[in-house]
């Protein structure tokens, strides 16, 4: 008898129904904002209606499976490794986005990313990271002509 | 014999020397991001694919069959010597291959994997090149509704039919296919899910998607949980030759796992899983060493790896004659192909034979190649595996935000890219599969353009998804495929009651 489980909730299952309802939420509103086209057949609005409705539906489905504990255990898992990597990735935005160059947002992101693999070596792996953005910045904008954004660094080369 | 002549044709395009450098190349890349842990063939075509967009596509296409191939045999080398099996189609022989390299005979189960590779591989693409031509024939007779109920059969399989949950493998599916929405609709010019941001217009790059889901998703996992597990490298002890009685006992799993792999993997179906275990059942039950299943036999590694080898060549007939992607490294194949222009399908046939059929006739040449570099060069490829890993994830990294910011440099995409890799790692730790998003995104659109075709002939009338015959067979295959998992839950409910 499968029903006499114990029954606890999984609140983070919870919130992935909560999640898909709200990603069919706004395509239902985005949908509300078109145009009907003058076409036969279906128009644009067509394919967001049976998207957005079959993930309400599913919303509703991982729901009931929240409620039947259908999810796995998770494990416990280490934020700040986590943190880390999406820090690195964040930084390497701002860097390239305020005109730092390439070179040295890839090695911040090298670097942050080893350390969420719990190396204690950071100015090592900045220095490393620095080479491998040296040299992939060589590669791509000299043998295969693909442009990358570049900083005080690059304009050196 | 029409095949014959063509497969003749494409066999003197692919050993140009250009054809054979980029195979050699797909194939050693391959073999690579098989060995290590976290990184798979689907991603390796994912990253190389911005990279490769000025490159000539016959050759781009012949190296990423390479990196599939080469994928298939690397991960059986990291299952046989370090438990892990890099994807879930490796699980089998880790069964067997691991207790097999325990026991000092990791040289025979490295052997026959690769020769069974080798054996499955070389048939499946036979199966390949002469099943292709004739599902051609039946597909150019296809009408846009018969495509629609095509990819509905596709989307239900992939998602529903064989993951280990449809809710979960539906909402992975449902995810892709509302990524698929975004961007400006074709038809009639209207934006949807743009949210003002111009960068969003085009739609979602496959790339970005993918690499975010596989490579960053994958690294933010590994990372979080590094604290849990240390894998443990086995040294291959002994000789790496098979005796006269491990080949006595391979043969007949080779071949009997290419007879699974090969029909499972061409049918829209997807994932190698099942012809793998369905192998190892087969030759547990058939074996005349039941007391070794368990313990390391050569016949549980020699009948899966076959089988999964035979079905990475039969995705590729779904992916050729109908464009359908079955599987995670078939539909980045596929966006490599859309990269270049064209559309795999019947017309790609009459068209570019000599794309296709060169294609073809170098899996033959790539499939050699594993088999001759693979087994002496074994020892180079298990010293990947020594790589540290902070070094290994922050090269992973560097080359997955380089692919992106060649493609596009803009502050938007490389978002995307974090937040593709928030949702890869949070997909992983509720359990949902991966391989269907990126499935949603690629076919969503498609589906959609073919839907609105065949309603625009019809003037509107929904009645024929059903008229056409083959629509009709093919809309009540994804709904048999849809409900089948519950209906066989019940029947197992029922019958469990009744004892």
């Amino acid at each position: 008898m499968q029903s006499d489980q114990q029954h606890h909730v999984d609140y983070a299952g919870l919130a992935i129904g909560v999640g898909l309802l709200l990603l069919a939420a706004i395509i239902g509103f985005d949908t509300a904002n078109l145009e009907l086209s003058p076409t036969y057949g279906v128009g644009p609005k067509a394919m967001p209606i049976i998207v957005g409705s079959g993930l309400a539906l599913l919303a509703l489905a991982n729901r009931v499976l929240a409620w039947r504990g259908g999810f796995p255990q998770r494990e416990t898992f280490d934020a700040a490794a986590l943190l880390l990597i999406l820090g690195g990735l964040a930084a390497l935005i701002g860097i390239i986005m305020l005109g730092g160059g390439f070179i040295p947002a890839i090695a911040v992101l090298f670097a942050t990313t080893s350390a969420a693999f719990g190396r204690r070596a950071f100015i090592t792996d900045l220095v490393i990271g620095l080479v491998l953005g040296f040299v992939v910045y060589l590669l791509f904008s000299k043998l295969l002509s693909l442009g990358l954004p570049t900083g005080p660094l690059e304009r050196l080369m | 014999m029409d095949t014959f002549l063509a497969l003749m044709n494409g066999m003197a395009i692919a050993v140009q020397p250009h054809n054979l450098l980029f195979a050699l190349i797909g194939v050693m890349l391959g073999t690579a991001v098989g060995v290590l842990p976290g990184i798979g063939p689907a991603l390796t075509v994912a990253l190389l694919l911005p990279v490769t967009y000025k490159l000539d596509p016959g050759g781009s296409l012949i190296m990423f069959a390479g990196i599939y191939y080469g994928g298939m045999y690397g991960g059986s080398t990291t299952a046989i010597l370090i438990n892990t099996p890099g994807e879930s189609a490796s699980m089998a022989t880790a069964l067997e291959g691991n207790k097999m390299a325990k026991a000092g005979r990791g040289g025979p189960a490295l052997a026959t994997a690769a020769i069974g590779s080798f054996v499955a591989g070389t048939f499946a693409t036979i199966g390949l090149a002469f099943l292709a031509p004739w599902l051609v024939d039946i597909a150019l007779k296809f009408g846009p509704e018969d495509y629609f109920a095509l990819m509905c059969v596709a989307f239900v399989t992939v998602s529903a039919t064989f993951g280990a949950s449809p809710v979960r493998g539906l909402t992975s599916l449902f995810i892709g296919l509302a990524l698929g929405l975004v961007g400006i609709d074709k038809l009639t010019g209207q934006a949807r899910l743009t949210f003002g941001i111009p960068e969003l217009l085009d739609g979602i790059e496959i790339t970005t998607l993918a690499v975010g889901l596989f490579a960053i998703g994958e690294a933010l996992y590994v990372a979080a949980r590094r604290h849990l597990e240390e894998d443990k490298v086995e040294a291959i002890r002994g000789s790496l030759w098979m005796t006269a009685q491990d080949w006595k006992r391979s043969w007949a799993p080779w071949l009997r796992g290419t007879l699974f792999g090969f029909p499972i993997g061409a049918l829209p179906a997807g994932g190698a899983e099942i012809p793998t275990f369905l192998s190892y059942s087969v030759e547990k039950r058939l074996t005349k060493h039941p007391e070794e299943f368990g313990r390391g036999a050569i016949e549980g590694v020699a009948g899966p790896e076959a089988a999964n080898n035979a079905s990475a060549a039969g995705t590729l007939v779904p992916l050729l004659t109908l464009g359908l992607p079955t599987s995670a490294t078939a539909a980045m194949m596929l966006a490599g192909f859309q990269q270049y222009g064209f559309n795999p399908g019947p017309l790609l046939f009459a068209e570019k034979p000599e794309l296709v059929w060169g294609l073809i006739a170098s899996l033959f040449i790539a499939n050699t190649m594993l088999l001759v570099l693979n087994l002496p060069l074994v020892g180079l490829w298990v010293r990947l595996l020594s790589i540290p890993r902070p070094w290994l994830y922050g090269g992973i990294l560097v080359f997955a935000v380089t692919g992106t910011i060649a493609a596009k440099p803009s502050a938007v995409e490389l978002t995307m890219l974090g937040a593709f890799g928030l949702l890869g790692f949070l997909m992983r730790r509720f359990d949902y599969p991966i391989a269907p998003v990126v499935v949603g995104l690629i076919l969503g659109p498609i589906a959609e353009a073919q839907l609105r075709r065949a309603l625009q002939i019809s003037l509107g009338d929904p009645m024929v998804l059903v008229e056409s015959p083959m629509s009709a067979t093919l809309l009540a295959i994804a709904f048999v495929a849809l409900v089948a998992p519950y209906a066989l839950k019940g029947l197992r409910k029922m019958g469990a009651t009744e004892d």
